[in-house]
C-alpha cells in the first residue's frame, strides 16, 4: 500500500526525538489503519509515553528526524491544538488538575473547537449540556463531576473516566491512550474499556499504551508491539501480550535477533 | 513640598463635623510632606503618578459633576441596598436603611472620631490616611445592630479630572452581622482617596468585598482601617484591576486578640499599571487568628506589589497566623515585588508565611491545547482558574459585576 491509502490513519517513519537533549525515540516505525486497535507494551523508560506525547505535539519533546503523518498530513508542522481539532486525541497517563476551571466549560470549549474544524456549528451552553449528559453514559460518570474543576480532587479512576469522556465528546479519528488502565480497579477498568470499545469505529483507530495484559483482555488489539530503547522491536498479535505477561521482558536483554519492525 | 502646599492651599477651609480631622490631616501632611523613595512603604510606588493624582482638583459639586456614567454598572442587588457614595451629596442620606442599620447620631460620631483619632496616632505617618483626612468633608457613618440584614453595596463612582475623597464608618454592635460589598470605579484621570473604618464588637461578623475597577489613567488610594474586638470575625476579599496606580492599605487590629481575620486579595495588572496592597495585621491580644492569601497576576509591562506585615507582640501569645503570597508572572516585561514582614515577639505562636512566583505551567497549557484549545484561550482559561479562588470568596451577589470577564479578557 502507498501512503496515499485512504485507510492509513497514522504513519510514523524512522522517528527520532529527544527531551532536554536526551534522545528517547531512536527510530520508531509504525503504521495504523482505520478500524485497527494497536497496543504498545514495554518496560518503563522504553519510550512509550514519549511516543504518545510527540504525536500529540508536546512542546518539550523535540523531533530530531523522521516523520509523523496523520491521514497523509505532516503532523510535525501542526500545532498541538490543531492536531486535536483534526482528530488526534491523547488520553493522558496523569491527567492534569486545573483548579478554578470548570470541567463543563473546559469540555465545551474543547468540543466546540473540534466541531468548528469539522464544519459543524458550535454548541451553546444548553445544547452542550444535553450532549455531555448523553456522553456521560459511556463512562457511567456522575453529572456532578461536570461542575467541579478539571480533574481537581478526582480519584485516579475518575480522572481516567474523565479522559474517556473527553474522547467521547471529541470523537477522534486517532485515539492514543497512555496507560489509561493504570490505577484502575477491576470495575473501573471494565467501564473504561467498554467506553473505548464503544467509541472505536471502522473509520477510527486506537493505540493503547499499557503495561498489563488485563486491559487487552477487555479490548482485543489487532497488533501488539514491544518497545525497547526507543524503538519498536517486536510486533505480534494478541498472543504476544499473553507471552509478555508470562515471561516478562528479560528476553530483550538476551535475544540478539530481536526484529525491528519496519 | 511645594506641590503638597499647593494642594493643601487649594482645599476649602476646614468646616463641618470633620473640621478637627481635616486640620489634623493637613498638619500631618505639612510636617511630613509627600512620600519619597526613602520611606520603605513608598520605595516601590510610582511617585510621579502619585504626584499627578495630587494635581487633580478635589471634588466640587457643580451641575456637571454629578453626571457619572452608571450605564456599565451591574444591576442593583436583588435583596440588598445600593448606596452611591459621593462627596457633597450628604452621603446617601436619602437612602432608606433597613431595621438594624441606622446612621450614627452626631454625638456618637464625635465620640468615634475622637477614639479613632487616638487610635490612628499609631498610623500618623500614613500619608494616604493623612490625604483622606485632610480632604474629606463628609462621612457616611452607620451603626449595625442586627443580623440577617440585607447586604449593602456601596459604590464610589468615577468622576473624571477630580480627586474624590470619601469616608465611611461602620460600627458593628455585639453579635451583629453584615455583608458589605464596595465597588470603586475609575475612568480616565479620575482619582479616589477612600477611608473605611469598621469597628467590630464582640461576636460580630463582617464579610467585606472590596472591588476596585479602574481604567485609563485612574488612580485609587484606599485605606481600610479595621478594629476587631474578641470573638469577632472579619473577612476581606479585595480585587484590584485596571488602575494606573492603586494602593490598597488594609490595616487590621485585633484589639484584645481572640478574633478571626481572613484576608484574600487579587491584583490583575496589565499594560503599565501599578497595583499594590500594603496590609498590616496587628495582634494586640492573645489567641487571635489570621488566614491571608494574596494573589497577583502580572501581565504585559505591569508592576504589582504586595507588602504583608504581621505584628505579634509579647502579649499576643498563641496567635495562629498564616500568610501566602502567590504570584503569576505572565510576561517577561512584568514585575512583581512581594514582601512578607513578620514582626514576632511572642514565643508561643504559630506563624507561617510563603511566597511563590511562577509562570503558567507548561503541562497545564499542553493539556488544554491537546484538546483543541488554542494557546491564547488556554492562557485565558488558566488565568480564570487562578482568579476564581479569590472571586468565589466575595459576598454572594458580587457576580453581578461580571468580574471574571473584566479580569481575564479586559484589554484595558
Amino acid at each position: 500500500m502507498t501512503s496515499q491509502d485512504p485507510n492509513l490513519i497514522l504513519e510514523i517513519s524512522d522517528l527520532h526525538a529527544c527531551v532536554e537533549d536526551q534522545p528517547i525515540l531512536k527510530g520508531v516505525n509504525l503504521k495504523i489503519y482505520a478500524g485497527e486497535i494497536h497496543a504498545i507494551m514495554g518496560r518503563n523508560g522504553s519510550g512509550k509515553s514519549t511516543l504518545s506525547k510527540v504525536v500529540a505535539g508536546h512542546p518539550a519533546y523535540i523531533v530530531t528526524s523522521g516523520s509523523i503523518k496523520f491521514q497523509n498530513q505532516d503532523l510535525l508542522e501542526i500545532e498541538p491544538e490543531e492536531r486535536a481539532r483534526l482528530g488526534v486525541f491523547l488520553g493522558f497517563q496523569y491527567p492534569i488538575e486545573i483548579p478554578g476551571v470548570s470541567n463543563m466549560e473546559f469540555l465545551r470549549v474543547a468540543t466546540n473547537s473540534r466541531r468548528l474544524k469539522r464544519g459543524e456549528e458550535e454548541l451553546d451552553t444548553f445544547e452542550f449540556e444535553d450532549l455531555v449528559k448523553e456522553r456521560l453514559k459511556v463512562v457511567q460518570m456522575d453529572p456532578t463531576f461536570l461542575n467541579r474543576s478539571v480533574n481537581e480532587g478526582f480519584s485516579g479512576g475518575e480522572k481516567k473516566r474523565n479522559e474517556i469522556l473527553q474522547m467521547a465528546l471529541l470523537e477522534p479519528t486517532m485515539a492514543i491512550l497512555d496507560e489509561t488502565d493504570s490505577g484502575l480497579d477491576i470495575d473501573a477498568l471494565r467501564i473504561v474499556a467498554s467506553g473505548v470499545k464503544q467509541l472505536s469505529k471502522p473509520n477510527t483507530a486506537t493505540l493503547l499504551i499499557t503495561h498489563y495484559q488485563r486491559l487487552l483482555n477487555e479490548i482485543t488489539p489487532n497488533y501488539v508491539h514491544v518497545m525497547s530503547g526507543g524503538k519498536i522491536v517486536r510486533t505480534g498479535g494478541k498472543e504476544l501480550a499473553i507471552e509478555l505477561e508470562k515471561d516478562g521482558y528479560d528476553w530483550l536483554d538476551n535475544d540478539k535477533n530481536i526484529k525491528e519492525v519496519k | 513640598m511645594a506641590l503638597c502646599r499647593q494642594w493643601l492651599d487649594a482645599l476649602p477651609v476646614p468646616q463641618g463635623v470633620l473640621k478637627n480631622v481635616q486640620e489634623e490631616g493637613r498638619e500631618t501632611l505639612l510636617t511630613m510632606g509627600l512620600p519619597t523613595k526613602d520611606l520603605e512603604a513608598w520605595r516601590l510606588t510610582d511617585l510621579n503618578r502619585f504626584r499627578k493624582l495630587l494635581e487633580l482638583p478635589t471634588f466640587k459639586k457643580t451641575s456637571e459633576s454629578r453626571k457619572y456614567n452608571s450605564d456599565t454598572w451591574a444591576h442593583p442587588p436583588r435583596e440588598g441596598i445600593r448606596i452611591v457614595l459621593e462627596p457633597e451629596n450628604n452621603n446617601g442620606v436619602s437612602i432608606n436603611l433597613p431595621n438594624g442599620i441606622r446612621r450614627l447620631t452626631s454625638s456618637e460620631l464625635k465620640e468615634h472620631l475622637n477614639k479613632s483619632f487616638n487610635h490612628q496616632i499609631s498610623n500618623k505617618d500614613d500619608i494616604t490616611l493623612a490625604i483622606n483626612r485632610a480632604a474629606t468633608k463628609e462621612v457616611l457613618a452607620l451603626k449595625v445592630e442586627g443580623n440577617n440584614l440585607p447586604p449593602i453595596e456601596l459604590i464610589m463612582p468615577a468622576h473624571t479630572h477630580t480627586l474624590n475623597p470619601t469616608r465611611v464608618i461602620i460600627l458593628m454592635e455585639e453579635k451583629a452581622q453584615l455583608e458589605l460589598l464596595q465597588i470603586v470605579l475609575g475612568t480616565d484621570c479620575s482619582a479616589h482617596s477612600h477611608l473605611i473604618e469598621l469597628h467590630l464588637k464582640k461576636h460580630s461578623k463582617v464579610n467585606h468585598g472590596f472591588i476596585a475597577l479602574g481604567s485609563g489613567e485612574a488612580c485609587c488610594l484606599a485605606n481600610l482601617s479595621i478594629q476587631q474586638e474578641s470573638y469577632s470575625d472579619y473577612s476581606l476579599t479585595s480585587i484590584q484591576h485596571g488602575w494606573s496606580l492603586s494602593r490598597l492599605e488594609p490595616q487590621i487590629v485585633q484589639l484584645n486578640g481572640k478574633g478571626n481575620t481572613t484576608l484574600k486579595g487579587l491584583q490583575v495588572s496589565r499594560k503599565n499599571q501599578q497595583l499594590s496592597t500594603h496590609s498590616i495585621v496587628d495582634f494586640e491580644g492573645p489567641e487571635g487568628s489570621l488566614n491571608q492569601l494574596q494573589k497577583v497576576a502580572a501581565i504585559e509591562n505591569s508592576h504589582s506589589i504586595f507588602n504583608g506585615a504581621i505584628k505579634v507582640p509579647q502579649i499576643a501569645q498563641r496567635t495562629n497566623a498564616s500568610q501566602l503570597s502567590r504570584n503569576l508572572l505572565l510576561s517577561n516585561l512584568a514585575r512583581i515585588d512581594t514582601k512578607p514582614e513578620l514582626e514576632i515577639v511572642a514565643d508561643d505562636v504559630r506563624c507561617t508565611h510563603g511566597a511563590t512566583v511562577s509562570q503558567l505551567q507548561e503541562d497545564e497549557l499542553f493539556y488544554l491545547r491537546s484538546r483543541g484549545i488554542n494557546a491564547k484561550q488556554a492562557s485565558g482559561l488558566l488565568l480564570k482558574g487562578y482568579c476564581q479562588e479569590i472571586i468565589e470568596a466575595l459576598p454572594n451577589d458580587a457576580n453581578r459585576w461580571d468580574l471574571i470577564n473584566k479580569l481575564v479578557h479586559s484589554s484595558d
